[in-house]
């Protein structure tokens, strides 16, 4: 078809790239927030992140003959990036940030097709990349500043970063220790751990770790991520149904379990306030490229989200729920689609689409042309 | 006022651009040394000419008569001589050449007021008459004949669209600010016709000199005003019967099978003039805006006026002119050639300026961001439908309903990847269209054969049985049958061009005859064994 001059001669005007700033600057409260319990660390892996990511989308852009300068202008790898970066623990040494970005760039989004083509979220598959390939340092969460022995600065950041040891030679693993000299884990890796060898979340609780709702430093971070939410949603950059979706699925599966048995389930404002709640829920699963589409598809999507946080930090292996419970909920997205189809002006009833041939609703050419390549390659049809 | 509002979803608001324009009263246009009058200003056919090259034509005379269907006539809005009668550029969104009567006007156009006619005189089926002679059609923009919905069983509801709702668009406003009671008499003569339970003016809320103009001029009589809150579209019928009375047209339906009516203020002033004044549709308001005309406003323009003369007549600054569209920025058509004249349906020019229309870029990947669908009026999947029709799967566009989209272009404005979204739908539509085509074709042709097909085997069973009874010694049925098939073997390889039964009808008189020879020649040679003769 030709690309005449075609109505509307008047538009809002192209805003991808602004979207993605306002999205950028919108984690800045939960950045400083993280930075200010956490130290420098959170802010040189952001850096190394958005650094790989756009070097790697410009070098994949060349090599699939794109103009890598207009392209980048979408700011879209630079906000991958900048996820992954606030998802890493604030200490990981510099090769987790630069193969995880470049990972997520790479594999998870240029090779599907680039922007609007990718089936999952980038920064997750990224984490969830490490996650699996270098679990001990994925899960090296240093304890907020106020609660470390010896609390790094400046200097010491980077040094860890690139080198793994601060200027007078102490390791990560020395820096994990708390005042009392344990090795502290997250609040949410103590939760499991602890309840399962036998204690009460009462007894959990009382450990330094905790704050007054969730972990210490954590529910402030969560507070500066609702906020910089809030404004995305003052701004109508992202819909409320999956950040409210996902808040609702959580909050609604740890009160249930918590209201049947408090001693061994953590209370739901826990679950809102600890870990990436609320930069997943504003921040990761509103990515709209793999999110659902239709308004009552978002919402059924960011429940399905919440409701496998939940089930993953509670009775899974890993406590880092968000990015599988995004990952997961990406995979269905294509299914709610199909059956959340809105009715249409004039029509009698909302209607379920009849099944088409490459089994779920295509999302992009990209898709159905590799559904139609597997169809020709299968040796049985 | 008070009435309660349905609201419709979707929707946007936009910069309304119309104050430039509408600040200026209505002006009226000299008439042009040549006015074009294209056949088809109309949903339907193009009207069929009843003059001739050369001939003089008079103010209002009849030019070309409707054609069958959504057609209406054409009238002469000047004295003249026809110039020609032929292809030319037309304000359409094909930007094709169609046919027009051209008249070379020999005056200025300026008419002494016919004597006013009292409609109270009329009888319900003159009114009709003139109305339907009258050439009018929806001014609004569908361009369907008036007339045609003036249906003899009493509809509910009348409703009078006032809302001109894209931006730069004022000569409704302007109209209903200053020929208010015209209008309304209009909708009398309409309400008197249809002989509605309820008629209701709507008219947005931007225009408050409108809404206190109409208001005054509505006082005493059983019209309803009704103040619509300002959001694209609002205007389109649809979506103004759901705002105002609360219900959907089903698909397949029209509006006036559910008792609703509606017609634009321009079509309701065109009525007036057509009963009052007897003048056919021979002049509309045109709003003439844009950055590169001196004196945007909104003029009285001759139909057949060309748009280059309009906008010359506006002060056009061609240095500055990037772009002529015709209608409103989000629905309008860009124009190739200045020389198209004015139509029924040219309800806006605008003479955009640089940076006043957006450049045509090349748009960024969707990252399904959902806005269009947040906007689109029908509640369809904007973004799904795109998808589908990018890839030419248009039977998934068409599962998802993409035949309600009106092509609003809410959704396509809205884009930030500016994908051209309703261009996509246009293409999907046309497709589906195609396809439907040509099934029905395919189907036609089938429906054909076979119905030969059946007459030939007729044919043939009669000229059997006819044979058959003029030989009523042949007793034998099966040599004959044996025979016959050979023979029309042999004859098929011959005369390939023949069908197949007509031959075999023609060579039966010779089958029977060789069956007759060779039943001879059996008695003859009884004594040989039957391997041999066969």
């Amino acid at each position: 078809m030709s690309l005449a001059i075609s109505s509307p001669h008047r538009t809002r005007g192209e805003r991808v790239g602004q979207v993605m700033r306002m999205v950028i600057y919108c984690t800045a409260p939960g950045m400083a927030t993280l930075m200010a319990f956490f130290g420098w660390g959170s802010l040189f892996q952001v850096w190394l992140c958005i650094l790989a990511c756009v070097v790697g989308e410009a070098v994949v852009l060349s090599l699939r003959g794109r103009d890598p300068r207009h392209e980048l202008k979408d700011c879209s790898a630079i906000l991958t990036g900048l996820l992954l970066g606030l998802c890493l623990p604030p200490y990981a040494p510099w090769w987790i940030a630069i193969s995880g970005s470049l990972f997520a760039i790479v594999v998870a989004k240029q090779l599907y097709g680039g922007l609007g083509m990718n089936p999952f979220n980038p920064a997750m598959v990224g984490y969830v990349f490490l996650l699996i390939s270098f679990p001990i340092a994925m899960t090296s969460w240093t304890p907020p500043l106020a609660l470390s022995a010896t609390p790094p600065g400046l200097i010491d950041s980077i040094m860890l970063i690139a080198t793994g040891n601060t200027w007078d030679g102490q390791s990560l693993q020395t820096l994990r220790a708390g005042i009392d000299g344990f090795t502290m884990a997250t609040p949410l890796d103590h939760l499991r751990t602890d309840i399962a060898q036998g204690q009460m979340i009462s007894e959990v609780v009382n450990q330094q770790v905790f704050g007054a709702f969730a972990g210490f430093g954590w529910e402030w971070v969560n507070l500066a991520f609702l906020i910089g939410g809030g404004v995305l949603l003052q701004q109508k950059i992202i819909s409320w149904h999956i950040p409210i979706g996902l808040l609702t699925g959580l909050f609604g599966s740890a009160l249930i379990f918590y209201v049947w048995n408090p001693d061994v389930y953590a209370s739901p404002m826990f679950h809102l306030l600890t870990g990436g709640s609320m930069l997943g829920a504003f921040f990761i699963a509103t990515d709209p490229v793999t999110a659902c589409t239709s308004a009552r598809g978002r919402w059924y999507y960011g429940l399905g989200i919440g409701v496998l946080v939940y089930v993953i930090r509670t009775f899974g292996g890993y406590p880092d729920a968000i990015a599988f419970a995004v990952l997961l909920l990406n995979l269905a997205a294509p299914t709610i689609d199909h059956y959340t189809v809105p009715r249409a002006y004039g029509q009698p009833s909302r209607k379920i689409l009849a099944p088409v041939p490459s089994g779920t609703a295509p999302r992009s050419t990209a898709d159905s042309a590799t559904a139609s390549r597997t169809q020709n390659k299968d040796p049985a049809s | 006022m008070s009435r309660q509002l349905f609201g419709f979803p979707g929707g946007i608001v936009l910069d309304d651009h119309k104050d430039r324009a509408a600040e200026n009263p209505i002006e009226w246009l000299p008439l042009p040394p040549l006015l074009v009058l294209p056949l088809k200003q109309h949903a339907g056919l193009p009207a069929i000419p009843v003059v001739t090259e050369g001939q003089r034509v008079h103010y209002g005379q009849l030019l070309a008569k409707p054609a069958a269907g959504r057609s209406a006539g054409v009238h002469a809005p000047a004295d003249g001589e026809i110039s020609f009668i032929g292809l030319h550029p037309v304000p359409d969104d094909s930007n094709q050449y169609q046919p027009c009567i051209g008249i070379c006007t020999d005056e200025t156009g300026a008419h002494e007021e016919e004597e006013l006619v009292d409609d109270v005189c009329l009888s319900d089926d003159d009114l009709r008459e003139r109305i339907a002679q009258a050439g009018i059609v929806g001014l609004g923009g569908a361009g369907f004949p008036s007339a045609q919905k003036l249906t003899e069983t009493p509809v509910k509801w009348l409703i009078i669209n006032g809302a001109e709702c894209e931006p730069y668009i004022s000569c409704d406003d302007r109209l209903m600010q200053e020929r208010a009671p015209a209008i309304i008499e209009g909708v009398q003569i309409l309400a008197r016709l249809l002989k509605p339970e309820l008629v209701l003016f709507a008219i947005e809320d931007n225009k408050p000199a409108a809404i206190t103009a109409v208001a005054e001029a509505c006082h005493e009589t059983n019209i309803e005003l009704v103040v619509i809150p300002t959001k694209y579209p609002s205007g389109a019928q649809k979506q103004l019967i759901q705002n105002l009375l609360g219900f959907e047209i089903p698909r397949g339906k029209h509006s006036v099978d559910l008792g609703v009516v509606m017609y634009n203020t321009g079509t309701c002033y065109a009525i007036a003039r057509a009963i009052a004044h007897s003048e056919p549709l021979l002049r509309r308001i045109v709003t003439v805006t844009g950055d590169a005309v001196d004196r945007p406003g909104n003029y009285d323009v001759a139909i057949g006026t060309p748009i280059e003369y309009v906008l010359q007549s506006a002060g056009l600054n061609p240095n500055k002119l990037r772009r002529v569209i015709m209608g409103g920025p989000i629905m309008g058509i860009a124009l190739n050639e200045l020389s198209a004249p004015v139509s029924k349906l040219t309800n806006c020019l605008i003479a955009a300026g640089p940076d006043e229309l957006d450049e045509t870029l090349a748009p960024r990947p969707c990252i399904r961001c959902g806005d269009c669908m947040e906007v689109c009026p029908a509640s369809l999947l904007p973004q799904q439908l795109f998808w589908h029709i990018e890839s030419e799967q248009h039977e998934k566009a068409a599962a998802l309903d993409l035949a309600v989209c009106i092509e609003c272009g809410a959704c396509a404005y809205v884009c930030p990847s500016q994908i051209p979204l309703v261009q996509y739908y246009r293409h999907g539509k046309a497709v589906l269209r195609q396809q439907q085509q040509e099934r029905l074709a395919a189907q036609q042709a089938k429906a054909r054969f076979d119905a030969r097909e059946q007459r030939l085997q007729q044919k043939q069973q009669q000229r059997a049985q006819r044979k058959l009874a003029a030989a009523p010694a042949l007793t034998e049925p099966e040599p004959v049958t044996v025979a016959a098939v050979v023979v029309t073997k042999n004859d098929a390889e011959i005369d390939a061009s023949k069908p197949v039964i007509a031959q075999h009808n023609d060579r039966l008189a010779d089958v029977l005859a060789a069956a007759q020879r060779a039943k001879a020649k059996k008695q003859q040679t009884d004594a040989t064994p039957p391997e041999s003769s066969s």
